[in-house]
C-alpha cells in the first residue's frame, strides 16, 4: 500500500543500480533508492556498509569510480556534472567532517556560496546588507554567534559548531535534495536537538531529505517518512520509522548477513 | 609542524674561495670598480669589493646561494645607470603623476637608487634623510659588491622617542630604456623608542635591468620598526640585501612580497644584538613562467630572551623554481631564545619547483626553536568543499590561493599595508586566472 502512495509522488532523487568503487575495492554494488518530494528518507547501516561513499558519490567528490548506474535530481542526470554543477542543481551534502580551511573568512565563503548560485540564474550579487540580514535571521535560529562567523571557515569550531554551520548553509542555499551525513556524530543532546529544528525548519512538499545514521537517536528528533536499511553496498531493507526501532534493539547483525 | 633541532660547529670561513677564472660578468664588474676608483676612492669600498672579489661571484657550492647558482646565471654585469638628467627626472616626474600610490604616508622618490628631493614628499617631524651609509661588513659576496658598487647612498634617522603614524614610502624607481645595473643602499636608523613604519617599492624596470639593493636597519633600545619590500617589476635580476640588528627590547617586523622578476633574490640578516629582542620576518612570493625567487635568511640570536618568528609562502606555477632557505643561530649567550620557523609552498604545476631548506644552528641549552616546511598542491578536499557549495572549480582554488598568501600578509599587523598587500596578490591572481 505504502508502495503505491510513494509511486503516485513525484520523484525528487532516483538512484538506479549504482555500482562504485575507490582504489579498485567495489563500495557500492548495485544500489537502487528513491525518494519522493518532501520525503525525510533514512538510511542506517553498519559502519563500512557505504554510506558516506554514497553521500560522496551524489556530491561529485573525485577519486571516486562510478562503474555503472545512473543518479537523477528531478529528472535530471547528475553523475556527469561537476559538483559546482550538482550544488547548482539544488544537491546539497551536510558534511559528517566539515573541513577546517584556514585563511577563508565564515562570511566570506558563504557571500561566494550565494552568489555562485544566483549568478547562472542571471540573479545580480546579493548586496552586502541584504547578505548579512539573511545571514543573522539563519543563524539566530541554529544559535550560531556572529562571533563564530568571523573566524576562518570551521577554523577552531567545536564539532557541534561544525555541523550548525553545515545547517546554517543548508538554510541559506535552500537546496531540493539535502543529504546529511551523520551529522548527529560528535553532538550533545542539545546540539543535536538545535540541528533537528534547523532541519526541521526547512521541511516542505518540495523539498527532500536523505539521513544518512549511524543510530536511532537523531530519528527521533528527524522523524523520517521512509527508513532504508544499507548493507555492503546496497540496500538491503526499506520500511516505516519501526525499522530503525527494530534495528535499535536488533543491531544490524540480521542484515549484514542477509547482504552476504 | 615538524621540529627538528641540529647542533653544529660553526664554520670558520663560511665565504668559500672557489674562483679560478673570473667569469665575464666578473671581469665587467672589476672593470667598472676600478673605473669608479679612478674617479673617486675610496678605502672602505676598496675594502668591500676586495670582500667580493675574494669570493667571486657566488655557486652552488657557496652554502647560502646553493640553490641560486648566480655566477652561471650573470651571462654579464649590465653597465651603470648614470645618474639622472633633468629630463630623466622629468620623465619620472610625469610617470608619478599618473601613478597610483601603493600606501598613504610620505613618499621618497629614488631614480636609478638616488635620492630626488624635488620628487619626494617632505618627511615627517622626527625624521631625517642624509647623505652616505656608514660601512657594514655583512658576510655575504652580492652585500659586499652593493657596498662596492653602490653611489652615495642615504642615512634615514628616526629620532628618539617619534612616533610616526604614517607610513614612510621608498619608491625605487627603474629605468626602461636601456640594459643596465642600479645599485641602491639605504640606512634607516631607529634611535632609542622611535617607531616607524617604511615600505620599499621596487617599480618601473624591465628585463634588461639589473637591480642590487641594499636596506640597513638598525634598531636602538625600545625602537619598533616595520618595514614592507614590494617587488612588482620585471627586472632580469633583483638582489635585494637586508641587514638589521635590534638592540635590547627592540622590535622588527618585516616582510616582503615577491610578485615579479626573472631572478629575484631577498638576502635578509638579523643580528639580534639585545636581551629580549623580537624580530617577526615574513613573506610572500607568487612566481609564474620560468621565474625564479630565492628568500635566504639567517637570524642569528647574540644575546638572551630574543623572539624570533620566520613564516614564509611561496606560490609556484608553470615552471617556476621557489627557494627558501632560513638558519636561525643561537649562540651561546642567548639563553631563553624563543625561535620558530616555518615555510610553506604551494605547487600549481607538475614543472614547479620548490627548494625549501630550514635550519637550526644551536649553541645554548635553554632554548625553544622550532621550524617545519612543507611543499603541496592545493588540498583536494578544501576544493570538493567550497565547490560542494556551488563555487565553481576556478573560484574555489582562487579562493583557497588568496587565503593562503592572506595568512602571511597578515603578518604586517597594518590594517593599511594589509589592505594594499592584498589587492596585490588579488590582482597576481587575476592575471593567473585570464592567462588560463
Amino acid at each position: 500500500m505504502m508502495a503505491r502512495t510513494r509511486a503516485e509522488k513525484r520523484r525528487m532523487l532516483e538512484i538506479k543500480n549504482l555500482s562504485v568503487s575507490i582504489e579498485d575495492k567495489l563500495i557500492l554494488d548495485n544500489l537502487s533508492l528513491s525518494v519522493n518530494a518532501g520525503e525525510v528518507a533514512a538510511i542506517m547501516g553498519p559502519n563500512g556498509s557505504g554510506k558516506s561513499t554514497l553521500a560522496y558519490v551524489l556530491a561529485g567528490k573525485p577519486a571516486y569510480k562510478v562503474i555503472s548506474g545512473e543518479v537523477l535530481l528531478d529528472g535530471e542526470s547528475l553523475l556527469e556534472l561537476e559538483p559546482n554543477k550538482r550544488a547548482l542543481e539544488g544537491l546539497f551534502l551536510a558534511f559528517q567532517y566539515p573541513v577546517e580551511i584556514p585563511g577563508v573568512a565564515a562570511m566570506t565563503f558563504l557571500k561566494a556560496a550565494l552568489n555562485a548560485q544566483r549568478r547562472p540564474r542571471g540573479e545580480s550579487d546579493l548586496t552586502t546588507p541584504d547578505f548579512m540580514r539573511r545571514v543573522r535571521e539563519a543563524a539566530q535560529a541554529l544559535k550560531i554567534d556572529q562571533e563564530m562567523l568571523r573566524r576562518p571557515l570551521n577554523v577552531g569550531f567545536s564539532g557541534g559548531e561544525k555541523k550548525r554551520f553545515e545547517v546554517l548553509q543548508m538554510a541559506l542555499l535552500e537546496p531540493r535534495v539535502s543529504v546529511l551525513d551523520e551529522t548527529d556524530s560528535g553532538l550533545d543532546i542539545d546540539a543535536l536537538r538545535v540541528v533537528a529544528e534547523g532541519v526541521n525548519a526547512l521541511r516542505s512538499p518540495k523539498r527532500s531529505f536523505v539521513v544518512i545514521t549511524h543510530y536511532q537517536r537523531l530519528l527521533d528528533h528527524i522523524k523520517p517518512d521512509v527508513v532504508h536499511v544499507m548493507a555492503r553496498g546496497r540496500i538491503v531493507a526499506s520500511g516505516g520509522p519501526e525499522l530503525a526501532l527494530e534495528l535499535e534493539r536488533n543491531g544490524y547483525r540480521d542484515y549484514a548477513e542477509e547482504a552476504a | 609542524m615538524a621540529i627538528a633541532i641540529t647542533l653544529r660547529r660553526l664554520r670558520n670561513s663560511p665565504m668559500t674561495a672557489h674562483v679560478v677564472n673570473r667569469s665575464v660578468a666578473e671581469t665587467t664588474l672589476a672593470r667598472q670598480f676600478a673605473e669608479q676608483e679612478r674617479r673617486e676612492r675610496s678605502p672602505a669600498r676598496a675594502a668591500a669589493f676586495a670582500r667580493f672579489a675574494a669570493a667571486g661571484l657566488p655557486t652552488r657550492r657557496v652554502e647560502t646561494w646553493h640553490y641560486t647558482d648566480l655566477r652561471a646565471w650573470m651571462a654579464d654585469a649590465a653597465p651603470f645607470l648614470p645618474a639622472p638628467t633633468r629630463a630623466d627626472v622629468e620623465v619620472a616626474r610625469s610617470r608619478l603623476a599618473r601613478r597610483e600610490r601603493f600606501a598613504a604616508g610620505p613618499q621618497l622618490v629614488l631614480l636609478g637608487g638616488r635620492f630626488i628631493a624635488e620628487l619626494s614628499d617632505p618627511l615627517p617631524i622626527g625624521v631625517s634623510i642624509a647623505e652616505g651609509v656608514a660601512a657594514h661588513a655583512a658576510d655575504d659576496p652580492l652585500a659586499a659588491l652593493n657596498e662596492a658598487l653602490s653611489p652615495c647612498g642615504y642615512t634615514i634617522s628616526v629620532m628618539r622617542e617619534a612616533n610616526i603614524a604614517e607610513p614612510i614610502t621608498l619608491l625605487h624607481l627603474g629605468d626602461d630604456a636601456s640594459s643596465c645595473s642600479i645599485y641602491s643602499r639605504t640606512a634607516i636608523d631607529f634611535d632609542v623608542e622611535a617607531r616607524a613604519s617604511f615600505v620599499e617599492i621596487f617599480e618601473g624596470a624591465h628585463a634588461g635591468v639589473q637591480r642590487h639593493s641594499a636596506t640597513i636597519l638598525t634598531l636602538a633600545e625600545g625602537a619598533g620598526a616595520k618595514h614592507v619590500a614590494v617587488v612588482g617589476d620585471e627586472p632580469g635580476l633583483h638582489i635585494e640585501t637586508q641587514i638589521c640588528e635590534l638592540a635590547n627590547g627592540a622590535e622588527l617586523t618585516a616582510f616582503g612580497l615577491i610578485s615579479g622578476g626573472d631572478l629575484t633574490r631577498r638576502q635578509i640578516f638579523v643580528r639580534m644584538l639585545g636581551e629580549e629582542a623580537k624580530a617577526s620576518l615574513s613573506g610572500l612570493a607568487l612566481i609564474d613562467g620560468a621565474r625564479r625567487a630565492d628568500t635566504t635568511l639567517q637570524v642569528v640570536h647574540a644575546a638572551p630572551a630574543g623572539t624570533s618568528r620566520e613564516f614564509y609562502r611561496t606560490i609556484v606555477d608553470d615552471d617556476a623554481i621557489g627557494v627558501f632557505q632560513g638558519k636561525i643561530i643561537v649562540e651561546k649567550a642567548a639563553q631563553k631564545t624563543d625561535g620558530a620557523m616555518k615555510s610553506q609552498a604551494i605547487l600549481l604545476s607538475p614543472r614547479a619547483q620548490m627548494n625549501a631548506k630550514p635550519e637550526l644552528e644551536i649553541f645554548a641549552d635553554d632554548v625553544v626553536c622550532g621550524h617545519g616546511a612543507t611543499v603541496a598542491s592545493l588540498d583536494p578536499e578544501h576544493v570538493f568543499y567550497l565547490q560542494s557549495r556551488g563555487i565553481p572549480d576556478d573560484d574555489a582554488r582562487g579562493m583557497l590561493l588568496e587565503a593562503f598568501g592572506g595568512e602571511a600578509i597578515d603578518r604586517v599587523e597594518d590594517k593599511l599595508l594589509v589592505d594594499a598587500l592584498r589587492a596585490r596578490l588579488t590582482a597576481w591572481l587575476g592575471t593567473r586566472k585570464a592567462k588560463t
